[in-house]
């Protein structure tokens, strides 16, 4: 993209920064990592008060590169450059976004790919699996760095709605409005299911190597690319399938063959290769992990609203009406835990047709909500 | 902002500082008001998505909610006040709702369109058709208004559903009150106001 083409509210280039942390980190699991480093991007200027920080939480499959263009090459922008901008949603004139990577993952911070200080060769499969509150705890650690106290909003949709979920819970004065956006407080049996079988996929690729794979040139690239292929099915509802694809040919007629026929099939098939290219299976496997571990009620008897009981932040809840994966109700479970636990919380659930996948969408009601919020926290701290 | 007279009189009963469930909130200007110059806290609950957004805007907490479907989230008494303005007439259960609001509230508060007004029974009486008027603008067959009732009507149901009322209000278009609605209120009054709680 031509810098002289780009549209004025966008953010333009971006550079990631990068902050290490030598101190050992205690995880959750009971592992240690002996210092790390975490990728981040930061988008706007904290004002002097320090008050205008807003904490973006990646999914999945997201990274650190949330708005803006690495070069003037750039054909693709960051994941969420339909919110995050001047005048937009988020709007960096009057915000401090911050959008770290997570640790356990592939594009930056410290993960499976990075080198063990102790082998002098990649952790691989032997990086400690982490959990939301470990990332959460590293996040805490960078806003220290960056000298953020307090978090104005925290923001994250799918398993990054969680992080926000758990940072209202350990530190609770820390967040003043929590977004947690097609989340749930914990992830269903069907959800866990799926995890499991996408395991499977990259686990049992005759490239794998119990995860040793970087060793050899060959990677589990057909098991990741089956992994990716069944998540991104359940990201998308049915009717977007239909809508997207139908039944339509590549080619026009049936070959009888096994071939992508299909429009969906090539669409699937080109969809994991682009992804294979970009993702480590190693990191792909943790990350599932991490979502299927997720549970805060867990530390009190099955209770989320006791385990919300420390929270101070103000929550906005927003669900989907076509997410299968993350539904509606896993939302209302968090809005009733936090009507019972007397917290201040809005819920609204979005019309929308395109699954889960929605939150990365630009659906107009639902940038709607986001500004209308966003517009009365600036008036509630006086940013202009 | 500003209130509709039953909403004022709605304001006038709420004692400060107290925590206030608005069932059917609107885009939030009752809310709003309370929080404002009463220092209630609590929670709007509505189902129309653009009202929604009025109430983030105007600063109320507000729960996308179907009516229809109970108040099961909240707990017995949590609330000082449960209100509900010109919505009840649109409810599918109003007589379970009305127990539902006896139950999360210590205090619960109606307000309503009286199908008994002097009015509308002449309109029926005359025209032999549905009456219209600016507080039930709505042709028969497109009205969200499913159960017209009157002042006698809802005050029958009170009694058999074990609700004691505690106070009574009409208003009427131009939200006037006056001593012949005091008198004659299910026939003179166009907007009903009523206080009501569980009846031990």
């Amino acid at each position: 993209m031509q810098e002289s083409t780009r549209p004025v509210d966008d953010i333009g280039l971006v550079e990631p920064k990068t902050k290490h942390f030598s101190e050992t980190l205690a995880l959750a699991s009971g592992s240690e990592l002996h210092g790390f480093d975490i990728v981040y991007e930061t988008y706007g200027e904290l004002n002097k008060e320090c008050s205008n920080a807003i904490l973006i939480c990646h999914a999945l499959s997201g990274n650190h590169h949330a708005a803006g263009y690495h070069s003037t090459q750039d054909k693709k922008s960051g994941w969420w450059n339909n919110v995050i901008g001047p005048n937009k949603a988020i709007d960096t004139n009057r915000f401090f976004v911050v959008s770290p990577n997570n640790i356990g993952g592939c594009s930056g911070s410290t993960g499976p790919l990075t080198i063990d200080p102790v082998t002098n060769s990649p952790y691989g499969p032997d990086f400690p699996l982490v959990t939301v509150k470990d990332w959460v705890k590293t996040q805490a650690m960078l806003a220290d760095k960056l000298g953020i106290d307090v978090w104005s909003v925290i923001i994250g949709g799918s398993l990054g709605g969680m992080q926000c979920l758990e940072w209202s819970i350990s530190y609770p004065h820390r967040v003043k409005h929590a977004f947690i956006i097609a989340a749930a407080a914990k992830l269903s049996t069907q959800n866990i299911a799926f995890n499991e079988v996408a395991r499977q996929a990259i686990r049992t690729d005759q490239n794998f190597n119990g995860g040793h794979y970087y060793e050899s040139n060959s990677k589990p690239e057909l098991g990741l690319m089956l992994a990716r292929m069944l998540g991104h099915i359940t990201y998308l509802s049915d009717d977007a399938l239909d809508e997207k694809f139908g039944r339509d040919l590549r080619d026009g007629e049936i070959k009888f063959g096994y071939e992508a026929e299909f429009q969906i099939e090539s669409y699937l098939r080109y969809q994991a290769k682009t992804f294979v290219e970009r993702f480590d299976a190693n990191s792909y496997l943790l990350l599932t992990k991490v979502l299927d571990y997720f549970d805060p009620a867990g530390d009190t008897r099955g209770s989320l609203s006791k385990a919300m009981a420390p929270a101070t932040a103000k929550f906005l809840i927003i669900s989907f009406s076509s997410d299968w994966r993350f539904s509606p109700e896993c939302s209302q479970e968090m809005v009733s835990a936090l009507l019972d636990a007397n917290k201040r919380v809005s819920y609204i659930e979005i019309q929308s047709a395109q699954g889960h996948d929605s939150f990365l969408m630009p659906i107009p009601r639902y940038h709607q909500v986001l500004k209308t919020a966003l517009d009365r926290i600036a008036k509630e701290l006086g940013l202009s | 902002m500003i209130l509709r007279t039953d909403q004022a009189l709605i304001a006038e009963w709420i004692r400060p500082n107290s925590r206030v469930l608005d069932l059917g909130c609107g885009d939030g200007t009752l809310m709003a008001h309370l929080q404002k110059n009463r220092h209630v806290n609590g929670y709007g609950l509505e189902i129309n998505e653009e009202n929604i957004v009025q109430c983030i805007h105007k600063g109320v907490d507000v729960i996308q909610t179907d009516l229809d479907k109970g108040l099961s989230e909240f707990k017995k008494e949590s609330f000082d006040y449960v209100i509900m303005t010109q919505t009840l007439q649109a409810i599918y259960y109003p007589d379970k709702l009305l127990k539902e609001m006896t139950r999360v509230g210590r205090e619960a508060i109606v307000t309503f369109p009286n199908m008994g007004h002097w009015k509308n029974r002449l309109q029926l009486a005359l025209t032999g058709r549905m009456p219209k008027s600016k507080t039930l603008p709505y042709e028969w067959y497109n009205t969200p208004n499913i159960h017209l009732f009157t002042l006698s009507d809802f005050e029958r149901l009170c009694d058999k559903i074990n609700i004691k009322i505690s106070d009574r209000s009409t208003v009427d278009k131009e939200h006037h009150s006056s001593i012949g609605m005091r008198l004659l209120p299910n026939l003179l009054g166009e907007i009903a106001i009523y206080r009501f709680q569980k009846k031990y």
